[in-house]
């Protein structure tokens, strides 16, 4: 397909601006104005609306196919959200900001500070920040807090503790606040191995980073054993929320001893993930931790109303623009609006039914290395379809040929071959079945046709794309 | 509403090929010791109620405000098709193109985005976006660490309040040295910056137009930091750019920003999205995901995310930065609203900008005791001060339902009289003198 600058006619105009009815200034010094203007498309809004119509047609989506893409949690963004937030995108950031400004401003001030209540109630945690924008966003400015707690404090703190099953984000995270990583071994059971934790664990260790239930979709009932040493040490455990669509009214991070968590929005509270972003990473903390919560923040003063307290002389600073990722927040307060307690509770009942219902039927057909109940998500591995020279991409292809998204794939890096499904709540047992049948019969594939597996997809505008060339050529831009 | 569509036949037969009698078995791994201790939430509710409630929140915001404020979010037009684009179920409802066969839609609307932010700042790569401008700022300076291994960091006073702020909440912890140079007369003090600079900076980091509105000419400076091994970063406004030299022209080495103004609407401050471009020898120093060009098994061309070994999940702790989700839709819609403003109507939405302020500034200037601060060029942003303190003008002001720009004695101290009023393309000729007769008659 053309790219849209090989569609640019000289002099076609697709947007007419209002008037001028001021008079034309004086033009800039030529020093000061670029020198030619910046090479756009040239299109009518008919061209660019059928480009980026034809575009979206290229896309999987959760609208359109079933999007079982592990530790993500595609689940159906429902479209009332888009409705709600609608409703709150006029407002401008700085309008609270300026003398006067609070009592104008209570409408977005108001549905901030009920989502970070709603978030503190939901985990556990006594005061939630609504600033960092994506939760690998929400981890730093967790480290920040870590750090800057053992800083209050006079800690002499190095080493921060991840299990090997962890995010990427999460040693990328506290690595960006200066810490040295340890990483620990994930035991033959699926937890992380608790002895090489307790020998890894010393007076040097600022915090320690957890998945709960982890990257394998396994709850760790060692969970609290491990706050409580941590504790000991004076290090702060961290609850990376990527997960919490399992847990909701089940457990809360909060009472198992967590001191900072964040979540993602744009997972566990409905929101659309938008080809990659905008998320929203609020962040939870323990009382400790409260006077370092990033500056502004937003508080409910004694006669109901809301304010902006810009006087936080012991807080990290300020970690976003204005106050977060605030559209994506509205939609996500009016998720949890909607679902209220028992909607919560039973999103995780039938995350969790789902997830271990696809684990139930698929299991003798691809090896599962942690063969136990899952929670929200099971970890597979092709291994046995490997003895025919089938790999776990040549199932994500064949997976698109029929219509699926395919699962997230070699994550965790600890599972050899690794097929991670996450089916979500939002999913009936119809379209599971047929997913089932389609890997069913791509095991079946593999030992009898695997090069049906390999070729795969065929359905597609494109086949298998040359990421080598990609990555030696770094053609990632069309010079003009 | 839960939108779960399982009916409790269906669970059972589910529970059936499982093995378990009940859901509640399904929990067991999680021990009694460790369950919720509260769960106190209200009842859930129809859609119908909820927007009922939401609408009245919404409500509660002041409502038809004429905006004369920027500070780093702007008020500019935003076509109905780009909402109409963005909107389709296809985009804002997939994820991270890590499967390129059918994410094809995303990763070339991505590519034409990085395409897009090189032709208007004059860089060579640009990476598929980041959180805001603050956030772009503060990977910027870290790359610059990276790239001169260096750890000092020249930071010029006019770069926006908030983004300093955020820049230094990155590198609280980190063992950098930053220096910042306090602005004079609205403008870059350019005699304390080149004394500023040394061998052991890691970057020049500054901004035009900056926050007081005043554009500058950054050649003079860029060439003296190279010359000290320094990188320049270069924060731009990208709507002036329509009009304005890029930063490459003027010598920076990264350009970053915010692309709110690119067809994002207000929305009380996100989401919207930060830009990040630099010249073709760093792109493997650039944080977050860069979509590249390649052809698939029959030779036809495609896109895919590439250099991703630069990134958290395969770098773990050495990655280039920890960013993994971004703000694709937000960079899409930038995107869509460059094309479709074109070529001709970015240059023309930048003349507007430019015209209206200049209007407004004459206007302003005219009110007895008004002056303008600084002797700068300015662009669509320029500095009033009163005969006496901004702030309470502003307020009274605001009580009208006139939001007459950003009081500036906050962030600099020594400019309590001072406030910086910005004027977009939509502001009328009306609005403009509306603001002059109340602020004339507030004073």
């Amino acid at each position: 397909m053309k790219l849209i600058y090989e569609q640019s006619v000289p002099g076609r105009r697709g947007v007419q601006l209002p008037a001028c009815d001021v008079p034309e200034a004086t033009p800039l010094p030529a020093a000061l104005c670029r020198a030619e203007a910046a090479t756009l498309p040239e299109m009518s809004e008919l061209d660019v609306v059928r480009h980026f119509t034809r575009l979206s047609r290229r896309n999987f989506s959760v609208d359109t196919n079933f999007y079982p893409l592990g530790s993500c949690t595609m689940k159906y963004n429902s479209k009332g959200l888009e409705a709600a937030a609608g409703l709150m995108a006029p407002y401008h950031p700085m309008i609270p900001l300026l003398p006067g400004g609070e009592a104008l401003a209570q409408g977005c001030l108001g549905m901030l500070h009920g989502l970070g209540t709603a978030l503190a109630e939901i985990t556990g945690m006594d005061e939630v920040t609504t600033q960092p924008l994506a939760g690998a966003h929400g981890e730093m400015t967790g480290m920040l807090l870590v750090a800057a707690y053992h800083r209050a404090k006079g800690n002499k703190k190095k080493y921060v503790i991840v299990p090997d099953s962890s995010h990427g984000t999460n040693p990328a995270s506290a690595a960006m606040v200066g810490y040295e990583i340890i990483t620990i071994p994930t035991a033959p059971y699926g937890d992380m191995d608790m002895e090489a934790f307790k020998a890894a664990l010393s007076s040097e260790t600022a915090a320690v980073m957890m998945t709960c239930p982890n990257t394998l979709g396994l709850f760790n009932p060692h969970v609290k054993e491990i706050c409580d040493l941590a504790h000991g040490v004076d290090a702060l455990v961290y609850y990376d929320g990527a997960n919490l669509n399992a847990i909701m009214g089940k457990v809360r991070p909060g009472d198992v001893g967590f001191d900072v968590i964040h979540v993602n929005l744009h997972k566990t509270f409905g929101t659309p993930h938008g080809s990659g972003g905008p998320g929203s990473g609020p962040v939870g903390v323990k009382k400790a931790l409260v006077p370092f919560l990033p500056s502004p923040r937003i508080v409910k003063k004694d006669d109901g109303s809301f304010a902006i307290d810009r006087d936080n002389p012991r807080s990290i600073g300020r970690t976003a623009n204005f106050f977060g990722n605030f559209g994506v927040m509205a939609k996500a307060y009016a998720y949890i609006l909607q679902q209220g307690k028992e909607g919560l509770i039973r999103v995780s009942e039938q995350a969790v039914l789902n997830a271990n219902y696809i684990m139930s039927r698929l299991k003798a057909y691809y090896d599962l290395p942690y063969d136990q109940t899952c929670m929200h998500e099971c970890v597979f591995s092709a291994s046995r379809q490997l003895q025919h020279d089938v790999h776990a991409i040549d199932i994500a292809k064949y997976l698109i040929d029929q219509g699926y998204h395919p699962p997230t794939v070699y994550f965790p890096l600890i599972v050899k071959e690794a097929i991670m499904i996450e089916p979500t709540e939002t999913e009936s047992k119809a379209t599971m079945d047929s997913f089932i049948e389609v890997m069913i019969e791509a095991a079946k594939l593999a030992e009898t046709n695997p090069e049906v597996l390999k070729e795969a997809p065929v359905t597609m505008p494109i086949s298998r794309l040359d990421e080598t060339k990609a990555a030696r050529e770094q053609k990632v831009c069309c010079i003009g | 509403m839960s939108y779960c569509p399982n009916t409790p036949a269906e669970q059972e037969e589910m529970l059936a090929a499982i093995g378990v009698k009940s859901i509640d078995d399904l929990f067991a791994p999680i021990p009694p010791h460790l369950r919720a201790r509260s769960f106190d939430l209200p009842p859930g509710m129809s859609e119908f109620e909820m927007l009922a409630k939401m609408t009245a929140l919404a409500g509660a915001n002041a409502q038809g405000l004429t905006c004369f404020v920027g500070g780093g979010a702007y008020d500019h037009l935003i076509p109905t098709a780009v909402d109409h684009l963005a909107n389709r179920a296809e985009f804002y409802t997939a994820y991270t193109p890590y499967q390129p066969e059918c994410s094809q839609g995303t990763l070339q609307a991505l590519f034409e985005y990085q395409t897009a932010i090189c032709r208007l700042t004059g860089m060579e790569v640009s990476n598929a976006s980041l959180y805001d401008g603050g956030t772009a700022l503060a990977e910027a300076a870290i790359m610059s660490l990276r790239v001169t291994g260096r750890s000092r960091l020249i930071v010029d006073g006019c770069v926006n309040p908030f983004h300093r702020q955020v820049l230094a909440t990155y590198l609280e912890d980190i063992d950098v040295e930053i220096v910042t140079v306090a602005p004079k007369d609205a403008t870059s003090d350019r005699a304390a910056l080149l004394a500023a600079l040394d061998d052991r900076s890691a970057a020049l980091i500054l901004q035009t137009p900056n926050f007081f509105g005043t554009v500058e000419d950054l050649t003079e400076l860029s060439a003296a930091a190279h010359a000290r091994g320094a990188l320049v970063v270069a924060s731009t406004y990208p709507v002036a750019l329509g009009m304005l030299a890029t930063p490459a022209a003027m010598g920076a080495d990264i350009a970053v920003g915010d692309g709110q103004s690119l067809g994002n609407p207000l929305s009380f401050g996100g989401p919207a999205f930060g830009y990040i471009a630099t010249v073709k020898k760093y792109i493997r120093n650039l944080p977050g995901r860069i979509i590249g060009e390649t052809v698939d098994r029959q030779g036809r061309r495609g896109y895919v995310l590439t250099l991703q070994a630069r990134e958290q999940h395969i770098k773990r702790h050495k990655a280039t930065s920890n960013i993994c989700s971004n703000q694709s839709l937000c960079a899409l819609r930038g995107l869509i609203f460059l094309s479709l403003l074109g070529k001709e109507g970015l240059a023309e939405m930048a003349r507007l900008n430019r015209n209206k302020a200049e209007y407004a500034k004459g206007v302003l200037a005219r009110i007895p005791g008004v002056s303008v601060v600084g002797s700068g060029p300015t662009f669509n942003e320029f500095v009033i001060s009163l005969p006496r303190t901004a702030g309470p003008v502003v307020e009274k002001l605001l009580a009208r339902g006139v939001a007459a720009g950003v009081p500036l004695g906050e962030y600099y101290p020594g400019m309590e009289n001072c406030l910086v009023v910005t004027v977009t393309e939509k502001r009328s000729r009306d609005e403009i003198e509306l603001l002059a007769r109340e602020l004339e008659v507030a004073l």
